[in-house]
């Protein structure tokens, strides 16, 4: 188990897992944002945004998330995006995540009694102060358990991008197999390092939800 | 609400065209050529009488079980729609094994991993092994080596247009592929130049192909093959700065094997199906054979 502190292998360890952290932070924010929009425009009345955001969702909900990856890392730079591996990586992940959290959105926006959108039409509310100020609010606060499974799964879906050129934890995983170093303390350390992230999540989520929760 | 809903299905549709559209042109073939009409055939010998056991257990199944690649085009490469084998690593498996009594039907091949060979051999799950097999001291200890039939060197594979990559001193600052926690990426960043690792040398080449990185490193074996596939893009540079001797692995303490394995190497390098299998494989990148390696017998 002291394989760590051999070797320089901490330094690769520590840098798997704050690249982990810093490839699933940017992804949640983005994919938040992505999520957030997309869910407005599948609410929305024009039409043209309604199918922009179905689109959305079908494509990127429904593709392996290994497939998106190669799509992403592969296919643009043939249609000249050249950009290097981490933005790579955010693009698919985001996209791939804000599909998950604009269904999740959604859910909750219709759980939001269809009187609060009234009422605050009758006080001369337009479409995105209704949404933006009355509904969504509401619904965020609905949906905290469904959303903090999509970011639980976030950073171990980031595994994946350890097989393009990322190094993050799972990739830490692959180098230490190839210095030769047994199997199981390996596994045993990464594991450790997603289970720590994971509980950090889901605790963070505890603590909103005690705060946020909607009683009714 | 029927129409939109037909618009947002269709436009599904084309957005996932597009993407799968985004894969290779053509088929991954189709500049290699038809290589099999050159390829030499090998005089299956009858009445082989070797001692040795991994041999009779093969004769009373009538089965040899070779272990081998099936990702490195004109090595060892398995076209999985067909299930044929094709490399310079498949030819030398037939050659020996028509040596030791069996014809390339009585062949049966194994997709063994370069992590699980030595386990494979020990475990008398394959007879033999052919596949990028460097000999080495360390392996020795745990498996028999005949050969080595073939010496490759770590080299870089690069654009045909490039001119700035002229060998190992060049790679300062450069961007070079190859896969994950490999030796070749060490050697790369000790000399000074940047890696992009990826599990497989395929995807290592498409980046190469798309100018996403300046060369591919690892043996020029495995780089003449994807050179061979792509004659009129990519060029290997052709100057080796290691050696990799490889072997034929099989089981450690089979002397009989081994030396049988060994005669067969020397027979066909002799009588000239050595060169002419490797002109009809990796010959076809380009460059020209090396010499046969003196076998190390031992």
């Amino acid at each position: 188990m002291d394989m760590l502190l051999e070797d320089g292998n901490f330094s690769i360890y520590l840098r798997g897992f704050l690249q982990t952290i810093e490839l699933s932070a940017i992804s949640a924010v983005l994919a938040l944002l992505l999520g957030a929009l997309l869910a407005a425009f599948r609410v929305s009345p024009v039409p043209v945004l309604r199918v922009f955001g179905t689109t959305w969702v079908t494509v990127f909900r429904n593709t392996p998330l290994t497939l998106l990856f190669f799509a992403v890392v592969f296919g643009l730079p043939r249609l000249d995006v050249h950009l290097d591996n981490f933005t790579f990586a955010v693009i698919a992940l985001s996209a791939y995540t804000g599909s998950f959290v604009c269904e999740v959105l959604r859910s909750g926006i219709n759980t939001v009694p269809l009187g609060q959108a009234e009422a605050a039409r009758s006080l001369g509310m337009g479409f995105g102060q209704t949404l933006g100020l009355v509904v969504l609010p509401q619904a965020a606060r609905t949906v905290l358990t469904p959303m903090s499974s999509i970011f639980i799964a976030l950073p171990r879906n980031a595994a994946v991008a350890g097989a393009f050129n990322v190094a993050e934890m799972f990739s830490v995983q692959k180098v230490l197999t190839e210095k030769g170093y047994a199997i199981i303390p390996i596994f045993l350390w990464v594991a450790m390092a997603y289970l720590v992230l994971s509980f950090s999540i889901s605790g963070l989520f505890r603590f909103l939800e005690k705060r946020l929760a909607v009683v009714r | 609400m029927r129409t939109r809903r037909t618009i947002a299905v269709a436009l599904a549709v084309i957005a996932l065209t597009a993407t799968a559209a985004c894969g290779k042109e053509g088929s991954p073939n189709a500049e290699g050529g038809d290589s099999a009409a050159k390829l030499p055939t090998y005089a299956v010998k009858s009445d082989v009488k070797i001692a040795s056991k991994a041999l009779e257990d093969a004769k009373k199944n009538g089965k040899l079980i070779i272990g081998a690649k099936s990702d490195q085009p004109f090595l060892g490469f398995e076209d999985t729609s067909t299930g044929t084998r094709t490399g310079f690593d498949i030819e030398i498996a037939k050659m020996v094994a028509a040596d030791l009594g069996f014809s390339p039907e009585q062949i049966d091949f194994k997709t063994i991993n370069s992590a699980n060979r030595e386990t494979a051999l020990k475990d008398g799950q394959i007879h033999l092994y052919v596949g990028t097999y460097t000999i080495n001291d360390e392996r020795k200890k745990s498996v028999g080596f005949a050969g080595p039939y073939y010496v490759a060197g770590q080299d870089l594979l690069v654009q045909k247009t490039n001119s700035d990559i002229t060998g190992k001193d060049s790679v300062k600052g450069k961007n070079i592929c190859s896969a994950t926690g490999s030796t070749s990426v060490k050697r790369i960043k000790d000399l000074g130049g940047t890696t992009t690792e990826y599990d497989a040398y395929s995807l290592c080449v498409d980046k190469l192909l798309t100018g996403e990185v300046d060369g591919v490193t690892t043996d020029d074996a495995i780089l003449k093959g994807f050179a061979a596939k792509n004659p009129n893009k990519l060029k290997v540079v052709g100057q080796p700065f290691s050696k990799e001797p490889y072997g034929v692995g099989m089981s450690k303490d089979d002397k009989a094997l081994r030396d049988a394995v060994n005669d067969a190497l020397k027979a066909h390098e002799d009588n000239g199906d050595w060169k002419k299998a490797y002109d009809a494989t990796l010959g076809l990148s380009g460059a020209a054979a090396p010499e046969v390696p003196q076998l190390e017998r031992y």
